[in-house]
């Protein structure tokens, strides 16, 4: 577009059109700016509706039109809550599997990784390609010998039955291959050369290499962990084993429970998203760096 | 396995007793000493290097023994509890497993394809499987554009505020998708719900959303949307910033407007982005069963019963598993030639 020879008279016209530019810019910015607030105020209604309804008295959930801000600030929804459901123990259910599950898969999926990714062994190949095509598998599939086989083990209604299904995920080898590949091999000769055996290069010198994806990895399998709701469904009747997410879904789909009492739920979910969240916004680069990196990888 | 008992030794020291030891050990298995120097020859990159030459050394022997060290943990838990049962609900599909195979499995009696046969003429599973594609169809698309035109947005050069609008999209992501349920169905309410209180003020009424044959199953879309976009966001945000500003710069002083850019250079260049998101936001959608299960249950009239959720139902409630795990995989089958299909549209346009 731009003239070959720069007359005077080409100058002013680019001039002009630099001009034009900056009007563009400045309407085109503004454009952006109104359809990304319409998005976030999509996005976040729903939330601020939760986190307000639930100190709402029952005349303020049902008014109309809708109010916003409470006009009595109250903590009776969340005492009632507390009176049908035993949060704390849920809690405790929920945070202990979510816990141990991630413990589990930063180990085990490690491990696998560095074998993976650094060690030649028969059958290396084999491995790779099952655990890669395990990917693809809904978890769905799996749910009913997953269920036969933890009620033979007479592990129903156990932290264990909670647990054992995801002590160990095929996405976190996929990470942890990835990521370790690209530590160099010449620090694990280096450190061969050294005399160091192979449990001190794995502990001592690849781990240290890889903390970013151990994080990524422990922030996806901890929200996994936490937000799974179908497994955790099947494998407890016992209320005293339900985590929070089953606890609540249990007592909002039951009829006799929840019956008007949206106030109650919305402190319900309250208290379940309100840990995520809030760990979420304080370390929310991690998150969305995280995804991205385990995406693109 | 010369190397086997060296492998937690240190190189050097496993290097020269592996040179020691190799030698007789091979004079013992191949006898005659005629066929030694041509066995060498033939196995020099494998087998004798770790003596011979240092420079290639010996891993795959050396590392034997650690590799599978490694390995076996994640692969106890693996295959226990993922390749047996992925194998098992297959074999299940075959079978009449009902309640009593619970506590004795292998009692269950060989059907042939009769759960598959019976699959193809039951009309709920057909239903469930015209709600499954209609959840997808309008879904994934609705997801993957809302994202990428909030991930453009962030990425058109605007500076304030980002790391707020990102967060604010992102949000939904990391809720409990349970809970994030039991809010959309307080905010639908028709008598307290937010929707239906914002319509009395323009004088409207609302319907009852989710008492309504023709509109539960839209609302469930557009929940699923609300909050899957962020990730599909999140990952096109990362493939624009992937994409070199030199070629957006050239582009513009080519005198590219901004949608020529967008066509021309954005879009070809996202495609393996594209490609990801779309396959993974598409096998997520096919196995939805969280927001029918907490939000209506399949109703009204099975108007949001889906597979996931009708395999929930006979699998659980009714503990049909073997009918279940017939859908099971017929879901699966499903999701693998969608899978291959989008593979096979996205990636041919590259070339």
């Amino acid at each position: 577009m731009s003239a070959t020879t720069d007359t005077s008279a080409t100058a002013t016209a680019r001039r002009d059109g630099y001009a034009a530019r900056d009007r563009r810019t400045r309407r085109t910015r503004g454009v952006t700016y109104v359809l990304l607030g319409l998005g976030l105020l999509i996005t976040t209604a729903p939330f601020l509706w939760m986190g307000l309804s639930a100190f709402k008295t029952p005349q303020d959930l049902s008014a109309s039109p809708p109010v916003w801000i409470p006009t009595d600030w109250t903590l009776a929804n969340f005492s009632k809550l507390f009176d049908l459901l035993d949060v704390p123990r849920y809690f405790f259910n929920s945070t202990l599997v979510a816990l141990i599950v991630t413990l589990c898969n930063l180990l085990f999926c490690s491990m696998l990784g560095y074998a993976l990714a650094k060690l030649n062994f028969a059958g290396k190949k084999v491995i790779f390609g099952v655990v890669m095509g395990a990917l693809m598998v809904p978890g769905n599939l799996m749910l009913m010998p997953q269920f036969v086989m933890v009620s033979k083990m007479n592990l129903l209604d156990t932290y264990a039955a909670l647990v054992l299904p995801s002590a160990a995920g095929a996405f976190g080898v996929f990470l942890m291959r990835q990521f370790m590949s690209a530590v160099p091999d010449e620090l694990l000769e280096a450190a061969r050369v050294d005399g160091a055996r192979e449990w001190y290069i794995f502990w001592r010198i690849v781990i240290p290499q890889v903390k970013p994806a151990l994080a990524t990895l422990s922030i996806f399998v901890f929200l996994g962990s936490w937000n799974n709701f179908l497994w955790p469904l099947i494998a407890t009747n016992d209320v005293e084993k339900y985590t929070l997410p089953v606890a609540l879904a249990t007592f909002a789909t039951d009829p006799t429970k929840a019956n008007g009492s949206n106030g109650v739920l919305m402190a319900g979910a309250f208290l379940v998203v309100l840990p995520v969240l809030a760990v979420f916004i304080v370390l929310q680069r991690y998150f969305t760096q995280s995804i991205a990196t385990a995406g693109i990888k | 396995m010369s190397g086997t008992n060296s492998a937690e030794r240190p190189a050097s020291s496993g290097r020269a007793a592996a040179g020691t030891t190799d030698t007789p050990a091979e004079s013992a298995v191949t006898g005659k000493a005629a066929a030694r120097p041509l066995r060498k020859a033939a196995g020099a990159g494998t087998r004798t290097t770790s003596g011979g030459t240092p420079l290639r050394p010996d891993r795959l022997s050396r590392h034997n023994l650690s590799g599978w060290l490694y390995s076996t943990p994640f692969l106890a838990f693996f295959v226990t509890f993922m390749a047996v049962p992925i194998l098992a609900t297959l074999v299940m599909s075959f079978t009449d497993f009902g309640l009593r195979n619970v506590t004795n499995p292998f009692d269950a009696e060989f059907v042939g394809l009769e759960n598959y046969s019976e699959l193809l003429g039951d009309e709920q599973f057909l239903r469930a499987l015209f709600n499954t594609g209609y959840f997808v169809v309008l879904g994934v698309p609705l997801t993957i554009g809302c994202g990428l035109l909030a991930a453009v947005l962030l990425n058109s050069g605007i500076e304030r505020f980002r790391t707020f609008f990102r967060v604010g999209f992102y949000a939904p992501v990391v809720t409990a998708i349970v809970a994030v349920a039991v809010v959309w169905r307080f905010v639908l309410d028709p008598s307290e719900g937010l929707i239906a209180g914002l319509a009395a003020q323009v004088g409207l009424t609302a319907p009852d959303f989710l008492a309504s044959e023709s509109l539960a199953m839209p609302s469930l879309i557009a929940m699923a949307v609300w909050r899957n976009l962020g990730t599909s966001m999140v990952l096109f945000l990362a493939g624009l910033q992937a994409i070199p500003t030199e070629v957006r710069e050239a582009a513009k002083l080519d005198g590219a407007g901004a949608f020529q850019e967008f066509r021309r250079i954005t879009v070809p260049l996202l495609r393996p982005t594209m490609l990801y998101v779309t396959v993974m936001t598409t096998i997520g959608f096919l196995n939805v069963f969280e927001e029918p299960f907490v939000m209506t249950n399949g109703g009204p009239s099975d108007s949001t019963l889906t597979v996931s959720l009708l395999m929930y139902r006979e699998g659980f409630n009714f503990f049909n598993m073997g009918y279940a795990s017939s859908m099971a995989y017929t879901l699966f089958v499903i999701i693998l030639a969608v899978t291959l299909l989008q593979m096979r549209l996205l990636k041919d346009k590259t070339k």
